[in-house]
Order: structure tokens, then C-alpha cells, then sequence
């Protein structure tokens, strides 16, 4: 077999591929030519993902195709995912770049690590087998830990990287022991085997399979950040960079939706009743907990931590469900939540001072008065979290609760509602302290780079066109699962 | 052509909104000048759009174009779209709203300069103006629901235009409240149709009628309604509200309160006419139920003539006009129930006309007199502003209905029409349509003999009336020369054509026989109405020019019905006395008890203050250590671990 | 059965016996004469039993990581090199690209100066 032929094996992967030689050559460049150009890492970067988007955008409408022998499979679904995984790292990295300027982090080991994460990501939504995928996790994760740890001169970022670490080998190895159970139950670790085997409904009421669930659903709960397994993001997401915390807050959880698809839909379609249990538990804990605990801080980025937790619970409403409308629910909500929470940490990030974060409430005090505009964008972006209507989390919400209504969890859906009302509380708190508090001193208002100032109004305003325009994205979510 | 009548109809109503938000976001910083410009071209522009709907549609005859523009969603396999209904009727509504919007725009110049509220005029008149046009363009009852609540919004916001002034804010509070006792009704109209067609599209709705008519519903036990007059009856009360029929009419005199191209706008020629416009839109509906026709009739003829009476006593100049707005609205009403659609179209048309041009000129009068209203301190103004008293005298002929004045073909199809019918109620009816006509003629020459005739009562010494600049006056022109034309023009194809102009539309209303507009005028001589007219102009005459001490002597001997109709009936301390102060009390028993001790303390308060114990509760959980958090972690696991292995053991 | 773990329980043996023999024959023949310097911990690391927030030169961890990789290469390269026959050229390229990638890496360590002790 000569090369072309090795290559024209490879088409469904070529997004990957393309990223894989782009982020090598972003690694040169930065070094050979970051002398002459300092923000050439930044471009080229922003051009893999564009180009990227267009690849994967390309492959939207094909049929699904494997290749590396089954290893690797490209599909309507995963296309869909590496569309809006690419798009969010695209905005991170926007709103990352004056950021790092300022504060004289290194670009472009910056972007060659974010890249190499988005690469693990691609890889967790594509691979059709475990071991890629487990693969996919790490590389996703990995960079990630030197990200946060980036700034050496912050204690409190090496201090939440270590945490973030530690605590995510411990989840690894869960998952890692849970796909090792895994194998022993089905001698397999390719998907489609292991659904077929599933499928006949033998060696399902066992011990061993019931431990591997377990440890699956715990190592999946921990990368959602879902409780009880969520304990590391709020001191994670307070302790890393802004510009960090919005990369991994956003991304990285389009991809685990679609890791989870993996594992829960396409290998174990027909065991749904097995792990809809957990899943209820997750949520409920989930919702309650980051709903609640929200409430009492005066940290912002500690409270978007705590609102994701909750939107967590809300995502897995969808898929718990386990009908296509939820699996298309929880799409939609994920990609709603990513974008909403890549706006909320880009305020703190554009609100802050000489690398000092604006990461208090008592910061956006009076921010109607300073810089009205960032103040209604704040404010689209609390009410899209706090599922307002006519913003893209409104939809959200509503698909979710729609799916588990269809599915006769009524009880659920109304606990849920019952949360985001508790919910709604601390996003409209926000709300008053940009609009109805005096702001504090006359501090000088920071000037704001033009680029990300662009990119968080389109960002901000996509939250309210989505919302009065849903239907697109909807319908797009619930056609990769036909 | 499907593709272009869309992105017209597209046009025609999204210009006005963006005229709006135009005037409303950048009024500030372009100055008064480029705002009143910019909504006047996109206002004009709408108006030139819908002339050339107008021309394709009765010259060139394309059918009824029906479009659904946008899936804005769908629940429960009901779609809810954007969409719009081109046909006759509401290329003619387009044509009156746009017509008059802009006339009312150009006055507007005039009329508010110095304003310091002026961008936000005239953003408020174009917002109402693109909710008044998707009402009349909606396909659905949805749309039709936007358009109604937008123009409730306009009118709120422009009746409390200036709120520093407390009567204003009063004003635009009642026209509010009491529309949204209207709008219940509507939006309870609209769940009904919803509940039985499982549709909100117009088109699909009447295309099952007639599987509807004997189907019954029991709201009280035992007594099953038929769901066609349920419904009827239900919008009805929604275009009680809107169309301010007794007893929902109590909001209209007060929305004086507003600027007066206001007044001619929305409460004269386009907003108050919502509710014949769906009426009349909803006839293949209405058809089907004499109970709900007889229940409009009635309360139609009854405004007609019991309102008509109030204007009798007023000394406001536009309330005088407010009052007979109300009479008039009672007409098109009655015409509705007397199942003579058209007739109460066409009366609206010619009314819009007539009746802005008698609100722009009291308008230019009160201009003249400094922003006095009250028609006890004018007089003899007709030497100082010819213009605006040969229109006003104009508008006023076509009000009383004299031929060949627009206002005469169009009340005259309306009292014949009321006279043919038979379904219960129509005798009184007819009674009240009649006399109806004479108190037009004696309240609208009363107030035309005190503003413009005898002596000047105003202080001379400091008040030098003039005429008005031309942005007032030429408004005045253009209105009167359709508020004189425009009758004689329409009658013939409008009833008595086959088919006749709105067939398409509404239900056609049967004419014994084909008629033209000079026949029309040479029966009119025979007929009752002619004469009551011709009389109640006299009796004007008479008590006001003549003997000017008669109006004293009556009120003194009939002081108990002048007494009834200064207190117009009592519906304003009904109102009070039941709903604000009964209300006000509930309220008050609601708020000690419910609300600040159960709802406040207990439920609000008490909820709140669990969260903050349980959040604090939860944030002790976060100790920032590792081993804490993978303790809680292996927690949890062992937990999932026990729940899934202890049932496979048993 | 269990007979055929015989060759592994062998192999264990043996790994234990390779390990502690030299040790133990250092032990018992070598001559014991400490002193301070003998004592002290090696260049390379530092001592075991001390305080664990002692600063320590990251310079061995780096050169230790670094190793480890291009070790674990070595390591991959054997297997492939048996079976290139079976392989083919898919195995062939699918290696280049492998390599390719690490060179990669190379060139990034050496330019950084990663392998500059100083």
C-alpha cells in the first residue's frame, strides 16, 4: 500500500488530520518565526479552526464512514459536534489574545496546547473505539492541566491545576478500569462489536458489567463536573485564567456529550434502563447543588461554576430522557451552554485590569454607567443562563424539559423547574448590580481590545438570535440523530 | 409575483418599525428635523407600497395571496407562524392606515413642535403604525393578537404621552386596564378557536366551519352552548374593548388626554376600528350565529345612540368628537350585526377620513387658541381661520350624513341594512340607528355653531387666533377631499356591484337592488333619515345662532336627563364605586394577609432564607482540599456501586 | 492449567534474583569504609528522607521526561521492525508519520534548549 492509498483511506478523518499537521506547524512557526511575528501562532491558529469548520461542515451532510479499520468513524453527528467544538475554540481564543499579551504569557505555547486539546476533543467525538477514545480524553485533558498551571507567576493557578490534575487521573483511571471491565465483558473494543454483543442481552446481568457502568458513568459524571463528582471545578474554574476557564468550560463539554453518546447510546443502545438511574441522580444532584450553592457567592467565576454544575444537571435531563428528541435536546443545550458560558468568563476577561480579573460581583457594579453596551450584553448572557425567554437558553431548557415530559418524568421535569427558578435568583442579582447600583470609585475603565469587543458582542447577540430564531439549530440538532 | 407581493407586504409593515426605532434610538442625536423626516419617508414609503397592492389587487384582480413568511414554532402540532393575507379587505385597511398614519405624521410637524418629547412622538406614531398593519395583514389569529397588543401598547403610551400631567396618566392607565378586560375576552376567543379548529390559521379555521355547527360546548352544567357563538361572543368582547362598545367604552373620552394627532389616528380612524376590521374579517364565523349577531346589533345601536346623546352636553371640544366617535363606532357595530360586513367597512373608511379630519381641525382650533379646549372660551373663529372651519365644515356635513357626502352612502347602507334585518333585537335597533342620526346632526353643528360661530368669547385682549402653518392645514385638504369623494366613489362597487369589491373577504351583504350613487341621493329626499338630519341641523341652528337662552331654558326644565347624560349614565362611578374601590379593598385584604404574612414571610422569605442555609450548608463542602474532594468522589462512587449490585444480589 | 504460568513464575524468579544478588554481593564483599561525601545522595537526585517542600532543580526532571519518550520510541520500534514484512507499507507510513511527529517534538525541545543543561 503506497502512501496515497494510505491516505485515501483516511478522508473521513481529514479534519483531524488537517488540525494535526496545522498545529505542527503552528509549533514551528511560533518557533522559527515569533521573532518577526510575534502573533503569527495566533493566526494560523485561528485559520486551522476556520479551516477545520469548513471541513467539517463539508462532511455534515454524508453519510456516516469509517476508517483506520473501524477505529474511526465519521458521522453526521460528530461533524455537528466538531462544527461547534472548533467555533467555541475559535471565540476562546479570540477573547485570549490580549489577555495573554498583556500579561506576557507565552502565545504560542498557549495555542499550541489549546489545539492539541481541541485535536483530543475531535478524537473523543469520532473514534469508534474505546481506546482511541480513552486516547481522545487524555489528549484533551493533558494540555489542558499546562494550560491553566500557564501562569506560573498566579499561585492560585498552579494551585487549581494540580488539583484539576490529580483529580483527573483519579477519573481517568476510573475510566480507564471501567472500559477494562468493559473488555472483559464483551472481548472487544470496538463499539459496533460491543453494541452487538449488547444487543443479544446476554452478559449484561452480571457483577462485572454492573461495575464497569458504574465506573464509566463516574469517570463521564467527573468530566461533565456533574455531582457528586463536580468538586474540582469550582476551585478549578476560580483558580485558572479566565481565558482558561472559558476554553475549558466551553469545549471540552461539547466533546464529552459526544464521548458519552459513544459510550451510553451507540455501544450500550439497548441498556438504557440500566444507567438511567444514575443519570437521575447526577441531575438532581447536579441541579440542586450548583443552583444552591450559586446563590451565596460573591465570587463570579466561583458562581458560573456553580451554574454549570447546575447546567449539567439541565444538559442530562436530555439524556436521560434516552429518546432521540432528549440525545438532540441535550445537543442543543450543550451548544447553548457553551456559548453562553464562553460570553460570561469573556466579561470577566475583557473586564480585567492590567491582569488583574474583574472576577468579583461587586465588579460589574454599576457597569450600565461606565459601558452600557457590555452591560446589556452581561445581561442577554444572564438571562440566557437563567433560561429567559427570547434567549437561546429559554429554548434550551424548554427542549429538555419537553423531552422528559414525552417520556412521562413529569415529576422531574417540574423539579427542575423548581431549580431554575432558585436560579434565576443569582443571575438577576447580576443584573441589578450592573443596572441599579451606583458603581463604586471612578476607577479608569479598561480599554477594551477591539477584536474581542466584536467577537463577545456577535457572541453575546447570537445568545438573542438563536433565541428568536431557534429553529435552525434545533432542527439541525434533531436531524444528526435520524 | 408570489415572491414580490411578500417582500412588499414585508416592507409595508416592517418600515414603520423601523422608523420607529430610527426616531426612538437615534431621535437624540439626528435632531427633530431628521426624525420627523425619516418616519415621515418610511411612513410615505408604506403608503406608496400599498397603493401599488391596491392596484394590483382591484385593477389587476390577482387572488387572495396567503403566505406563511416564518415557522416561528410549533407545540402540540399547532403551528404558530408569520404570515400574511393579502386580499381585498386588508389591502383596503392598508390603504386607510397608511393614508391617514402619514396625513397624521406631516400634521404632527406642526402640532408638536417645541415639544421636548417630539422624537419620541414620533417613534411612538410609526411603532403604532407597523403593529396597526401587521394586525390588518396578520393570516392567523396569533399575528392578529401581536398586532392588537402592539397598538394597545401604542395607544397606552401615547394617551400618557405627556406624564407629567396626572389626568394623562389616569387616562392611559383606564384605556390600558380596561382594554385588557377586552383582550381576556380575545385571548379566551382565540383558546376556544384553538380548542376546536387546532388551528390559529385563519384560512384553516373557516374552511371548517361548517363541520362546527351543531357542535355544543357546557360551560355551566346543563346548558350547552354552541361553540360557534361561544367563540363569536368571545371575540366579541375583545372588540368591545378595542372598538369601545358599552360597556367597555368608558376608556375612549379619556384617551383625549393625549396629543390630538392621536386622537385622530389611533382613537378615530385606525386603532378603535380593530374590532370592526375583525369582525368583519371573522364573518364566515359570525354568519353561523344570530345569538352573538342579535347581542351586537343590540349593544351596537344602543352605543349609536345613548353615546351620541352625551356629546350633546360636552363643552370639550374633542371629547364632543370622542363622544361621537363612539356613536359612530356603535353604527359600524350595529351594521356588523346586522350582517352588512361591508357596510360597516365602507362606514369605516369614510369615517377614518371624515372623522381625522374633524380631530386634526379641532387639533388646529385648539393650536390657534393656545391649548384651550374647552368651546365655552371660543366663537367666531371662522373669519380668522377659513381653512380650517371650510374643512371643518366639510367633515362635519360628512359626519351628519347629508348627501352627497361620504359620510351619507356609507350611514345610509348601515340603517338600511339594520332596517332589513330580522333577528331579534332589530326593531330597537332600527329605533335607536334613526334618532341616532338626528342627535349626530344637532351635537356636530353645536359644536361647529360655539367653536366657529357666534360672538368671541376667548380674551381678546391676548389671544390673537390665526391660521395654522401649512404641515396643519394641508393635512386638513387632503383629508376633506376623500371625506366628501370618497362615499359617491365606493358605493357602487362596494355594494352593489356583483360580485361586489370585497366579496372575496367577507361575507357579501344581499341589496335588494342595484343602485348608483345619483339614485341613491334621489331616494334620500323619501327617507326618514334625510329629514331628522335636516331637522336636528336646525334644532342646532336654532338653539345656538337663533336663540342662543334656549339650551339654558331646556336645561332647566330637563335637568333630571340633563343630569343622567353630564353623569353619562353613571358608568364611570359604577366603574369606580364596584371595580376600583371594590378591587382596591381585595386588594388591600390580599396584601395584609396573603401576601405580606403567608406569601412574603412564609414562602418568599422563608424560601429564601432555607436556600442561603442549605447553599451555606453546601459551600462547607467545598474545603479546597484534595483529599476532601476524592473522598467525595469515592463516595460517590461506592454509593452508584451499592445501588446497582444490591438488587442483583437479591 | 496452572502449569502454563510455570515460565512466567520462572521469569519472576530470576528478575528478583538478577536484582538482588549484586546488591547483596556489593553488600558482602565490597569494603565498608563511609564518609561524608560517600554518604551524600547522588548528582542526580536529592535526598529522600528531607522536608517535601525542599526547592529542587527541575533540570533532572526534565532531562528524565525527555528520556522517557524517546526511550518508549525505542521501544515501539522494535515490535514494528520485527513484523515490517506482515505490515507492509501501511505499517511502513503509518511509522514515518509517527516519527514524523516526534521530530517535531525534537526540533521544538532543541530550539526551546531544553537540552542545554545550562
Amino acid at each position: 500500500m503506497y502512501l496515497s492509498t494510505f491516505f485515501a483511506n483516511a478522508t473521513p478523518a481529514l479534519p483531524e488530520i488537517a488540525l494535526l499537521s496545522m498545529t505542527c506547524i503552528v509549533l514551528l512557526a511560533d518557533l522559527f518565526f515569533s521573532r518577526l511575528c510575534p502573533r503569527i501562532p495566533y493566526y494560523l491558529t485561528q485559520l486551522a479552526l476556520l479551516g477545520v469548520i469548513c471541513l467539517s461542515l463539508c462532511a455534515l451532510n454524508k453519510p456516516q464512514t469509517s476508517a483506520f479499520f473501524g477505529m474511526f468513524m465519521a458521522d453526521p453527528l460528530s461533524s455537528l459536534l466538531n462544527v461547534f467544538i472548533c467555533l467555541t475554540s475559535l471565540f476562546s481564543f479570540l477573547y485570549a489574545r490580549s489577555f495573554l499579551e498583556e500579561t506576557k504569557m507565552p502565545l504560542g505555547e498557549y495555542y499550541t496546547l489549546g489545539l492539541f486539546s481541541v485535536l483530543g476533543m475531535m478524537l473523543m467525538v469520532s473514534s469508534q473505539n474505546f481506546l482511541p477514545l480513552f486516547l481522545g480524553l487524555e489528549l484533551q485533558s493533558l494540555p489542558l492541566y499546562a494550560m491553566i498551571a500557564l501562569r506560573r507567576s498566579s499561585g492560585i493557578a498552579s494551585e487549581a491545576a494540580m488539583k484539576y490534575f490529580i483529580m483527573g487521573s483519579l477519573a481517568s483511571a476510573m475510566l480507564l478500569y471501567g472500559i477494562s471491565l468493559l473488555y472483559g465483558v464483551t472481548h472487544s473494543l470496538s463499539i459496533s462489536e460491543a453494541a452487538i454483543i449488547f444487543s443479544q442481552g446476554t452478559a449484561t446481568h452480571n457483577t462485572v458489567f454492573a461495575c464497569a457502568l458504574v465506573f464509566i458513568i463516574a469517570g463521564i459524571a467527573f468530566k461533565f463536573g456533574a455531582a457528586p463528582f463536580h468538586a474540582w471545578a469550582p476551585d478549578v474554574y476560580q483558580g485558572a485564567p479566565s481565558i482558561v476557564t472559558l476554553f475549558l468550560g466551553s469545549a471540552p463539554k461539547i466533546a464529552m456529550l459526544g464521548f458519552t453518546f459513544k459510550f451510553l447510546v451507540q455501544a450500550m443502545p439497548t441498556l438504557q434502563t440500566q444507567w438511567q438511574l444514575f443519570f437521575i441522580i447526577l441531575a438532581v444532584l447536579s441541579m440542586a447543588l450548583g443552583n444552591i450553592v450559586a446563590v451565596v457567592q460573591t465570587n463570579f467565576k466561583r458562581m458560573l461554576a456553580y451554574s454549570s454544575i447546575s447546567h449539567m444537571g439541565y444538559m442530562l435531563l436530555g439524556l436521560i430522557s434516552g429518546t432521540q428528541a432528549g440525545y438532540a435536546a441535550a445537543t442543543f443545550y450543550i451548544i447553548a451552554y457553551a456559548f453562553m458560558t464562553l460570553a460570561g468568563f469573556a466579561m470577566i476577561a475583557l473586564l480585567s485590569k492590567a491582569g488583574v480579573e474583574a472576577e468579583s460581583i461587586k465588579d460589574f457594579q454599576g457597569l450600565n454607567y461606565k459601558h452600557p453596551w457590555l452591560a446589556f450584553l452581561v445581561m442577554v448572557v444572564m438571562f440566557s443562563m437563567a433560561g429567559v425567554p427570547p434567549t437561546i437558553g429559554f429554548f434550551a431548557k424548554l427542549s429538555v424539559l419537553q423531552a422528559l415530559v414525552q417520556v412521562d418524568l413529569v415529576w422531574l421535569a417540574a423539579l427542575a423547574l423548581i431549580f431554575s427558578v432558585i436560579g434565576a435568583y443569582y443571575y438577576i442579582a447580576v443584573i441589578k448590580t450592573m443596572y441599579f447600583d451606583q458603581p463604586e470609585k471612578s476607577t479608569p475603565f479598561p480599554t477594551l481590545p477591539l477584536d474581542a469587543t466584536i467577537a463577545i458582542s456577535v457572541n453575546g447577540l447570537l445568545l438573542l438570535i438563536l433565541g428568536l430564531f431557534p429553529s435552525g439549530l434545533i432542527e439541525l440538532c434533531n436531524k444528526v440523530f435520524l | 409575483m408570489e415572491q414580490l407581493i411578500s417582500n412588499i407586504t414585508i416592507a409595508i409593515v416592517l418600515f414603520p418599525l423601523l422608523g420607529a426605532l430610527v426616531a426612538g434610538l437615534l431621535g437624540k442625536k439626528m435632531g427633530c428635523t431628521w426624525s420627523h423626516r425619516a418616519t415621515i419617508f418610511y411612513v410615505f414609503i408604506s403608503f406608496v407600497l400599498s397603493l401599488y397592492l391596491a392596484k394590483l389587487v382591484f385593477i389587476e384582480h390577482i387572488p387572495t395571496f396567503n403566505l406563511v413568511v416564518y415557522h416561528w414554532g410549533i407545540s402540540g402540532g399547532v403551528g404558530f407562524d408569520v404570515g400574511f393575507l393579502i386580499d381585498q379587505l386588508s389591502v383596503l385597511m392598508l390603504l386607510v392606515v397608511t393614508f391617514v398614519s402619514l396625513l397624521v405624521h406631516i400634521y404632527s410637524i406642526g402640532y408638536m413642535q417645541g415639544d421636548p418629547g417630539y422624537q419620541r412622538f414620533f417613534s411612538y406614531v410609526s411603532f403604532f403604525t407597523f403593529a396597526m398593519l401587521a394586525l390588518v395583514t396578520a393570516n392567523n389569529f396569533l399575528q392578529l393578537f401581536f398586532g392588537w397588543e402592539g397598538v394597545g401598547v401604542a395607544s397606552y403610551l401615547l394617551i400618557g404621552f405627556w406624564f407629567n400631567k396626572d389626568s394623562a396618566t389616569a387616562g392611559s392607565l383606564k384605556a390600558f386596564i380596561v382594554n385588557r378586560v377586552g383582550d381576556f375576552g380575545f385571548l379566551l376567543g382565540i383558546a376556544a378557536i384553538l380548542a376546536t379548529y387546532h388551528s390559529i390559521d385563519y384560512s384553516a379555521v373557516f374552511a371548517q366551519v361548517d363541520t362546527t355547527l351543531s357542535q355544543t360546548i357546557t360551560v355551566i352544567p346543563q346548558h350547552p352552548w354552541s361553540v360557534i357563538t361561544l367563540i363569536s361572543l368571545l371575540l366579541f368582547v375583545g372588540a368591545m374593548g378595542k372598538s369601545a362598545q358599552i360597556p367597555l367604552h368608558v376608556w375612549l373620552p379619556e384617551s383625549m388626554e393625549g396629543p390630538t394627532p392621536i386622537s385622530a389616528l389611533i382613537h378615530a380612524a385606525t386603532m378603535v376600528t380593530a374590532g370592526i376590521y375583525m369582525i368583519a374579517r371573522m364573518s364566515p364565523l359570525y354568519q353561523h350565529s344570530p345569538t352573538a349577531l342579535s347581542v351586537i346589533l343590540v349593544i351596537g345601536a344602543s352605543g349609536a345612540l345613548f353615546t351620541g346623546l352625551i356629546a350633546i352636553v360636552q363643552n370639550d371640544i374633542k371629547r364632543v368628537i370622542a363622544y361621537s366617535t363612539l356613536s359612530q363606532l356603535g353604527y359600524m357595530v350595529a351594521a356588523l350585526g346586522a350582517s352588512a360586513y361591508t357596510a360597516a367597512i365602507f362606514h369605516l373608511s369614510t369615517h377614518a377620513c371624515f372623522k381625522a379630519l374633524l380631530f386634526l381641525g379641532a387639533g388646529s382650533v385648539i393650536l390657534a387658541c393656545h391649548h384651550e379646549q374647552d368651546m365655552r372660551k371660543m366663537g367666531g373663529l371662522w373669519k380668522l381661520m377659513p381653512i380650517t372651519y371650510l374643512t371643518y365644515l366639510l367633515g362635519s356635513l360628512a359626519l351628519c350624513a347629508l348627501p352627497p357626502f361620504s359620510g351619507f352612502f356609507s350611514k345610509d347602507a348601515i340603517i338600511d341594512a339594520v332596517h332589513q334585518t330580522t333577528i331579534p333585537g332589530a326593531h330597537y335597533a332600527y329605533f335607536c340607528v334613526l334618532t341616532g342620526s338626528f342627535v349626530t346632526a344637532f351635537y356636530t353643528f353645536r359644536s361647529l355653531f360655539m367653536t366657529f360661530h357666534q360672538t368671541p368669547r376667548y380674551d381678546t385682549a391676548h389671544l390673537h387666533p390665526h391660521e395654522s402653518p401649512w404641515v396643519v392645514w394641508l393635512p386638513l385638504v387632503l383629508l376633506a377631499i376623500p371625506s366628501v369623494l370618497l362615499g359617491a366613489w365606493l358605493v357602487k362597487p362596494l355594494l352593489f356591484d356583483t360580485p361586489p369589491l370585497l366579496a372575496q373577504s367577507v361575507v357579501p351583504h344581499l341589496m335588494e337592488s342595484p343602485q348608483t350613487a345619483w339614485s341613491l341621493m334621489e331616494e334620500s329626499i323619501h327617507s326618514p333619515a334625510f329629514w331628522l338630519v335636516i331637522s336636528g341641523i336646525f334644532s342646532a341652528w336654532l338653539c345656538y345662532i337663533a336663540f342662543p337662552a334656549l339650551p339654558k331654558f331646556f336645561v332647566r326644565v330637563l335637568s333630571l336627563p340633563y343630569f343622567i347624560l353630564i353623569k353619562k349614565y353613571g358608568f364611570d362611578d359604577f366603574n369606580r364605586v364596584v371595580f376600583v374601590d371594590g378591587s382596591k379593598s381585595l386588594a388591600q385584604s390580599f396584601s395584609h394577609t396573603g401576601d405580606q404574612v403567608v406569601i412574603d414571610n412564609f414562602f418568599v422569605n422563608g424560601s429564601g432564607r432555607a436556600v442561603v442555609f442549605l447553599a451555606k450548608l453546601g459551600r462547607k463542602l467545598q474545603s479546597g482540599l484534595i483529599y476532601h474532594y476524592s473522598l467525595l468522589m469515592a463516595i460517590g462512587l461506592i454509593a452508584f456501586l451499592i445501588l446497582i449490585l444490591w438488587p442483583l444480589k437479591g | 492449567m496452572l502449569g502454563q504460568y510455570l515460565p512466567i513464575l520462572i521469569f519472576i524468579l530470576l528478575g528478583i534474583v538478577m536484582g538482588v544478588l549484586p546488591i547483596l554481593g556489593g553488600w558482602i564483599l565490597g569494603p565498608k569504609k563511609p564518609n561524608k561525601e560517600k554518604l551524600a545522595a547522588y548528582e542526580c537526585g536529592f535526598p529522600a528522607f528531607e522536608d517535601a517542600r525542599l526547592p529542587f532543580d527541575v533540570r533532572y526532571y526534565l532531562v528524565a521526561i525527555l528520556f522517557i519518550i524517546f526511550d518508549l520510541e525505542t521501544a515501539f520500534f522494535v515490535p514494528w521492525a520485527v513484523v515490517l514484512n506482515d505490515i507492509g507499507w501501511f505499517g511502513f507510513w503509518a511509522m514515518m508519520i509517527f516519527l514524523g511527529l516526534l521530530v517535531i517534538g525534537f526540533i521544538y525541545e532543541w530550539k526551546k534548549g531544553a537540552l542545554e543543561w545550562e
